[in-house]
């Protein structure tokens, strides 16, 4: 009775085990099915055009995406550019000038409390800081200050992505194989040397990897940016612009859209958003799983 | 050939030197950033820490004071609930990535928790809105709670993951010699061993989500009334933020800082805990 | 013969492709110790892990033929029903480190769901730490880690803990090959005296630990087995050639 009872709960188990495995296996592709069905009234009503369409007007039932990606892919790619230098920087100074010792205790627990910090509050820190920097800066140029803008939000989130980033290639760098790393000492070469001619090229594939990734993070990051960038549906004339990002646009709107098709165009972008950052993922993880076997 | 040799030397050895300055300069500066953040989190964040803070709802706009009891109550409540539908999923699903290790199929799903780590957090939001909001036709803390579920999965399942692994075979084996099944096993043998990781997964899944906005704005929604109801909508501490950082009022600001200062506080505690954590509850085998 | 307690027909094992056990007949005695023996990768272990089924765990592993227990094919019995009846000591000690020592020793009953009483629980523990002649060392200590003990108490309380659950045969896999010397003439007395009780299977690649405790000796040999007798008779009067080699440290 007692034998029966434990065969059972283990049958249970190993059932659940693989039932919960594959629901999280499936899990991406029901989120898929779940955005394509209920931007479906969008994509009928707006066609292929949505994707680069020009004017966002949702009282004129005009809907075209591109202002938003316009602001996204800018946005991104400037706080990904930003961030590099400091990242690498980082990743050297923690991987291969200090691996031990005091200063990289407090610089490691620094970088924690950085990717510690919340989004919503880099925002609100960028609002108090960065925006009235950029501001000042805005009037001496003689153009509209308002503060906030493309480059506004991209400065904070490069600080955001520095955390992810430092780790990602911190993990990458230290995958260099160490006799490399001496072989080029017992050459005479100097330190800088043996970094700039054998750890970043030997891992130029997972760094570009790294880098991916931190981009499919700049692209999905909401509030900071929706906080900072200014809420604009236009399309962005130079990086001082107020503009959208595809997540801000979603996260300032969702709840206020009236009517099928305003909301489910913003489902579409979400739909956008989803298929974008799954693509790059996948590939950075690919790149990064294939560097860790082939060594 | 003497002399130009010591001179290409010199120069080398000049680069080397700017390199690393270069280097210290970048690695400075980032440290500056977080002193600087931190410096303005304590300043503008101290002056608003009262008790106000914590014993009161917020108060109509105009009037001055209040605080965030509400949001509080309803972090905790929100991010409880998430943990309690997460950690046996995460835990389930690391699991069975630890013991069926090199199969195709395990393979598949350790990619798929990396891809759905990226998923944008908004999008989850809108997932959530999709199966839960719009069907019930109201905002709740609950659905809030599926949203930060579905993002704690990702790390409680890694850690799970990778501490199991580390827990030898040969315990496995002796404890099924001896009758045991393999439910038994698992539960008694092997989460014990690796209780410290999975306990540290959990911790940093909780500290990934307690500041979270963007999932909960369509789901969580936000109200500035004190709710103990997972169906009726509630504010968050980061909501809370949100919304008064993107409002025009000076005492709204305040609030705001003082959220934040909490909220950063907790999060970096929650770290703290993780590591002692690990350095202690590391089973010797 | 005696009435043997195990019996294997034609059993064969093998992972994936390779056939590691080829076909084996052989009858284990009860209330003996029996010793395989033979250079490594002849398969003395792999047939060990087939008379409690350990191979289960092995995706690719595959056994054919039977293996009889009282008659019985332990093929067609409950897998934890079978192993509660035939316990096992592996090779390198393996308390559970998350358990103290009195916890380990009654962690069969633990794991199986099996309730006991106070009383019961204090009877089980002091009789099997007293059969594997730990109790005097641990008794003013039942309640920390076993990892606190030294590698050949923890291997002793790994054979506590499968004495405790009462099994008839106890599979012992090279059980002292990671202890020093003292220790393993401790476990070496401790097998001698046990076998009044149970049927013990032990595999060694040591010959004298065979010669000085077993009463019976396989010798295997490429996943087979080439000679099964009388130990004295093994030892001082081998039938096949390769194993006179082998006794006489000519190879392996």
């Amino acid at each position: 009775m007692k034998n029966r009872w434990l065969v059972l709960e283990n049958k249970i188990f190993v059932r659940w085990l693989s039932f919960v495995s594959i629901l999280t296996m499936i899990l991406l592709l029901i989120f898929f099915i779940t955005l394509t069905v209920s931007s479906w009234p969008a994509i009928k009503a707006n066609g292929i055009g949505f994707l680069w369409g020009k004017t966002w007007d949702p009282v004129a039932n005009h809907f075209g995406m591109l202002p938003f990606l316009a602001g996204t892919i800018i946005t991104s790619f400037l706080s990904l550019l930003i961030s590099i230098p400091f990242s690498i920087a980082a990743a050297l100074f923690l991987g291969e000038y200090f691996p031990k010792g005091a200063i990289t205790d407090i610089f490691r627990n620094a970088i924690e409390i950085l990717a510690a910090i919340p989004t919503v509050v880099y925002g609100f820190w960028g609002l108090y800081t960065i925006a009235p920097l950029v501001g000042k800066f805005e009037l001496k140029m003689h153009m509209p200050a308002p503060g906030v803008g493309i480059l506004t939000a991209s400065i904070v989130l490069s600080i955001m992505l520095i955390p992810y980033s430092v780790s990602l290639m911190r993990q990458v760098i230290s995958m260099t194989p160490t006799t490399l790393k001496e072989a080029a000492y017992a050459l005479g070469s100097t330190r800088s040397e043996v970094i700039t001619r054998i750890i970043l090229p030997s891992n130029i594939s997972g760094i570009s990897a790294g880098f991916l990734l931190s981009l499919g993070r700049a692209l999905g990051e909401t509030m900071a940016v929706t906080i900072l960038i200014g809420n604009s549906p236009e399309l962005p004339r130079n990086i001082f612009s107020p503009a959208y990002t595809m997540a801000s646009v979603i996260a300032n709107e969702f709840t206020e859209a009236i009517g099928d098709v305003y909301l489910s165009s913003l489902i579409e972008i979400g739909l956008m958003l989803f298929i974008i950052t799954t693509i790059i993922n996948l590939l950075g993880r690919l790149v990064i799983k294939k560097i860790s076997y082939s060594l | 050939m003497m002399p130009r040799d010591i001179q290409g030397l010199k120069r080398r050895r000049a680069k080397d030197r700017i390199f690393s300055a270069f280097i210290w300069c970048l690695t400075i500066s980032c440290l500056l950033v977080v002193t600087i953040i931190l410096y303005y989190l304590f300043k503008e964040g101290i002056s608003s820490i009262n008790w106000a803070l914590f014993s009161q709802n917020p108060k109509p706009v105009g009037e001055t004071g209040g605080g965030i009891l509400n949001a509080i109550v309803g972090s905790i409540m929100v991010v409880s609930i998430a943990a309690v539908i997460a950690i046996p999923l995460g835990v389930s699903v690391g699991i069975y990535l630890a013991e069926n290790r090199g199969r195709k199929l395990t393979e598949r799903l350790a990619v798929a928790v990396d891809v759905l780590q990226g998923i944008p957090s908004i999008v989850i939001g809108i997932i959530i809105y999709v199966w839960i909001v719009k069907p019930t036709g109201k905002f709740s803390a609950f659905s809030g709670s599926i949203a930060l579920a579905i993002m704690m999965l990702p790390p409680i399942i890694k850690n799970t993951e990778e501490t199991l692994v580390l827990i030898p075979r040969t315990l496995k084996e002796a404890s099924l010699a001896l009758g045991a099944s393999y439910f038994k096993t698992t539960m008694k043998i092997v989460l014990p061993g690796g209780l410290g990781g999975i306990f540290t997964g959990c911790i940093i899944g909780i500290a990934r989500i307690f500041g979270e906005v963007a999932p909960l704005l369509f789901t969580a929604f936000g109200n500035p009334e004190l709710i103990f109801d997972p169906r009726k909508p509630v504010d968050t501490i980061p909501k809370v933020i949100f919304t008064y950082a993107s409002s025009p009022y000076n005492d709204w600001h305040r609030i705001a800082w003082g959220g934040s200062l909490i909220l950063v506080v907790f999060i970096i505690l929650l770290n703290a805990v993780i590591k002692i954590f690990e350095r202690k509850w590391r089973v010797q085998f | 013969m005696e009435s043997a307690i195990l019996r294997t027909e034609n059993l064969k094992v093998s992972f994936g492709n390779t056939l590691v056990l080829k076909g084996i007949n052989m009858d284990i005695p009860e209330k003996r110790v029996t010793a395989f023996m033979g250079p490594s990768g002849c398969g003395k272990t792999t047939i060990l892990r087939a008379i409690n089924r350990m191979h289960d765990l092995t995706p690719e592993a595959k056994v054919e033929g039977k293996i009889r227990l009282h008659y019985e094919d332990v093929y067609e019995m409950d897998a934890m029903q079978l192993r509660r009846n035939v316990g096992m000591v592996f090779q390198r000690p393996n308390p559970f480190p998350t358990m103290s020592i009195r916890e380990n020793v009654l962690s069969g009953f633990m794991l199986n769901g099996i309730k006991l009483k106070k009383l019961e629980k204090e009877e089980i523990t002091e009789d099997a730490l007293k059969k594997v002649a730990l109790w005097d060392e641990v008794k003013d200590k039942l309640h920390v880690r076993s990892t606190s003990l030294s590698g050949g108490q923890q291997q002793r309380l790994c054979l506590a803990r499968a004495i405790a659950m009462k099994p008839e045969v106890i599979l012992l896999d090279e059980p002292t090959s990671a202890l020093d010397p003292l220790s393993t003439s401790k476990i070496e007395d401790l097998l001698y005296e046990l076998k009044a009780n149970y049927t013990l299977v032990i595999v060694t690649h040591n010959m004298q630990q065979a010669a000085r405790i077993s009463d019976m000796t396989a010798f295997f040999y490429l996943g087979e087995l080439l000679e099964y007798d009388d130990t004295k008779k093994v030892f001082t009067n081998p039938k096949n050639e390769k194993t006179q080699n082998y006794i006489t440290g000519r190879f392996g």
